[in-house]
């Protein structure tokens, strides 16, 4: 009974052994790309191991490049323009990348694996970008969907961003992820303080870092984060501010008008913050404090739905309504808006009608 | 030729045109019909299915008559079959990205797929039932794979054709409708070569 057992287990056992090395010696050959050279901006180089894609490459040589999704190929935020070596366009690639993007080589840096010797070039603002050891210092409610997360730098380190940067958070593997992601936050904290930041976080239902940050984040737990990215960021000019948000949009706008604030700005602005009801606000109070500090600038929150006790005397309505209300010609306007794309493309058009131009809109979109 | 080799000869003539695995048995007619909408992806799935069957047969052979025969495993060869042609997939995917990275992600994940082409599982089985020796074995999987790859490609030239005339195609039967009803129109075309080779 125990002799035809063992041997069709041993035969199994035996083939399955042969093929295993096999396959182990195609890893260690065929798929190993051994090292190759990356040349950034034609001056610096780096020697690096092949095999992995541009992003998680320059990512380990300290050179972080934007990327919401976590390299997904869905966040289209990790373009880069490479000279040489990627080969022709990826079918996963397609989607993101413009005519214009196309002709010039741009390429996401998620998908591209580095399999040879690379020439890229990336804008120099990015060798400002570092990573950073955080702990949480403290974590605040101000609704019941958006968290205040303050984070504390370590002492010695300290960030240079513009108000309106974004950085990058990283979540450890948990229940929802099997691999670290990163996800980008607008820094709502005054730039001129540099050794902490504050992030306003907004839960999406199963999220990964949104879920994250709700249920298991602590204080005074260790985060990593990196950053500063983005060009949304205030223009300097004389020309009338418009800015508009919701939820969470309010980020970047807080950073700015820190900002404004610190630097005495007399420019003449609006605030438009659209929410559903009463309980969708947050830091009205601070709002009114700017409205004071700031010799020409007004909040106008507006609300959409109010809840029946909501005693509401404020403007009511969509966001694109109250701006069409308020913003007579758009001759002399920037705009810089911040929040869910639908709410953008919906403002961008109302803008356009009244006469601001175009390349004077600024926004971020949390997408 | 020695009578070994004229059999292998026929069996690959045969393998290719008259038996054409995919049009006259209608195996692996899953990636056949989702892949072959450009005539450049076609042929590299067409090329790795050559690889994987021609090595899988010739291995499979071995491993069914100098491991499983003399040991009295007949009844093992389902599973020992599988598990040489996954390794043999997992092997070709790393060539492939290694080769050529935009046909890696334009096959995705059809690729790994190969692992269940029933094609190349129903190749190992044939050669064991019909008892090929070990060259005519050769020649099956290598001309099987061809036929494979020949009918992918020509059915992809023609659906790249097809794609250049819009709205000539009935609405009900745009897609997959009309992509069967080809195959069908091939498999009787490929009936023309019947009685030219004998595979058996
Ligand atoms: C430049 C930039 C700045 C940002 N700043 C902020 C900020 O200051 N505060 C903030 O809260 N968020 C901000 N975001 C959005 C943030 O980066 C994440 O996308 C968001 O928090 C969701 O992450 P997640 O990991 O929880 O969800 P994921 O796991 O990425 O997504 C889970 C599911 O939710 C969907 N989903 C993703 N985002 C949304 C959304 N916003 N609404 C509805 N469904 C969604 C996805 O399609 C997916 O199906 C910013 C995004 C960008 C690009
Ligand atoms: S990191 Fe999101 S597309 Fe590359």
């Amino acid at each position: 009974m125990l002799g035809p057992f063992l041997v069709g287990v041993g035969v199994m056992c035996g083939i399955s052994v042969v093929l295993a090395v096999m396959m182990v010696i195609a890893d260690a050959t065929i798929a190993n790309y051994g090292t190759v050279k990356v040349k950034i901006n034609k001056d610096k180089e780096l020697e690096v191991d092949g095999g992995r894609s541009l992003l998680s490459t320059l990512m380990e040589e300290q050179i972080f490049i934007p990327s919401a999704c976590g390299g997904r190929g869905s966040c289209g935020m990790c373009k880069v323009k490479v000279l040489d070596g990627a080969g022709d366009l990826l079918p996963t690639e397609l989607p993101m990348l413009s005519a214009d993007e196309k002709k010039q080589n741009v390429r996401l840096a998620c998908q591209c694996k580095v399999k040879k010797d690379y020439s890229i070039e990336i804008p120099e603002s990015l060798f400002n970008v570092k990573e950073y050891q955080v702990t949480v210092a403290s974590l605040t409610d101000l609704t019941y969907d958006i968290k205040k997360v303050s984070l504390k730098f370590k002492p010695g380190d300290e960030i240079n961003f513009k108000a309106g940067q974004f950085v990058q958070f990283g979540v450890p593997e948990y229940e929802l992820t099997p691999e670290p992601v990163y996800r980008a936050y607008s820094v709502a904290s005054s730039p001129f303080v540099k050794d902490a930041l504050e992030l306003e976080i907004r839960l999406v239902p199963n999220g990964i870092c949104t879920t994250y940050v709700f249920k298991y984040l602590k204080e005074k737990d260790n985060v990593t984060i990196n950053g500063p990215y983005g060009d949304f960021f205030l223009r300097d000019s004389e020309r009338d501010i418009v800015f508009i948000a919701g939820g969470s949009g309010m980020a970047p706008i807080r950073s700015m008008l820190y900002e404004m604030k610190q630097n005495n700005n007399q420019r003449k602005a609006m605030y438009f913050f659209g929410a559903r009801a009463v309980k969708d606000l947050f830091q009205v109070d601070e709002m009114r404090q700017f409205e004071k500090d700031l010799p020409n600038f007004r909040y106008i929150p507006a609300l959409s739905a109010p809840d029946p006790g909501d005693n509401w005397e404020g403007d009511i309505g969509l966001i694109t309504e109250v701006v069409a209300k308020y913003v007579e010609s758009g001759s002399n306007v920037e705009a810089y808006l911040c929040g869910s794309p639908g709410m953008i493309d919906a403002c961008i058009k109302v803008l356009k009608s009244k006469g601001v131009p175009e390349d004077l809109i600024f926004y971020d979109k949390f997408a | 030729m020695t009578e070994n080799g004229w059999m292998a000869f026929s069996i690959l003539i045969a393998a290719i045109f008259t038996d054409n695995i995919l049009l006259t048995n209608y195996l692996g007619m899953c990636s056949f019909l989702s892949v072959s909408k450009e005539i450049k992806t076609a042929t590299g799935l067409g090329t790795a299915v050559v690889f994987v069957m021609t090595c899988t047969t010739v291995i499979n052979w071995l491993v069914y008559y100098y491991i499983l025969m003399p040991l009295d495993l007949g009844y093992l060869y389902f599973i020992v079959f599988i598990v040489v042609i996954a390794a043999f997939v997992q092997l070709v995917e790393m060539i492939v990205e290694r080769v050529s990275e935009p046909l890696y992600y334009s096959l995705g994940i059809f690729l790994p797929l190969i692992t269940v082409n029933c094609a190349i599982l129903g190749a190992c089985l044939f050669m064991i039932i019909r008892n090929y020796g070990f060259l005519s074995s050769l020649a099956y999987g290598f001309g099987a794979g061809v036929g494979w790859a020949l009918a992918i490609t020509c059915m992809a030239g023609i659906r790249e054709k097809m794609a250049k005339v819009k709205g000539k195609i009935p609405k009900g039967l745009e897609g997959a409708g009309i992509t069967l009803i080809i195959a069908g129109i091939m498999a009787l075309a490929f009936i023309g070569f019947s009685g030219t080779m004998n595979i058996r």
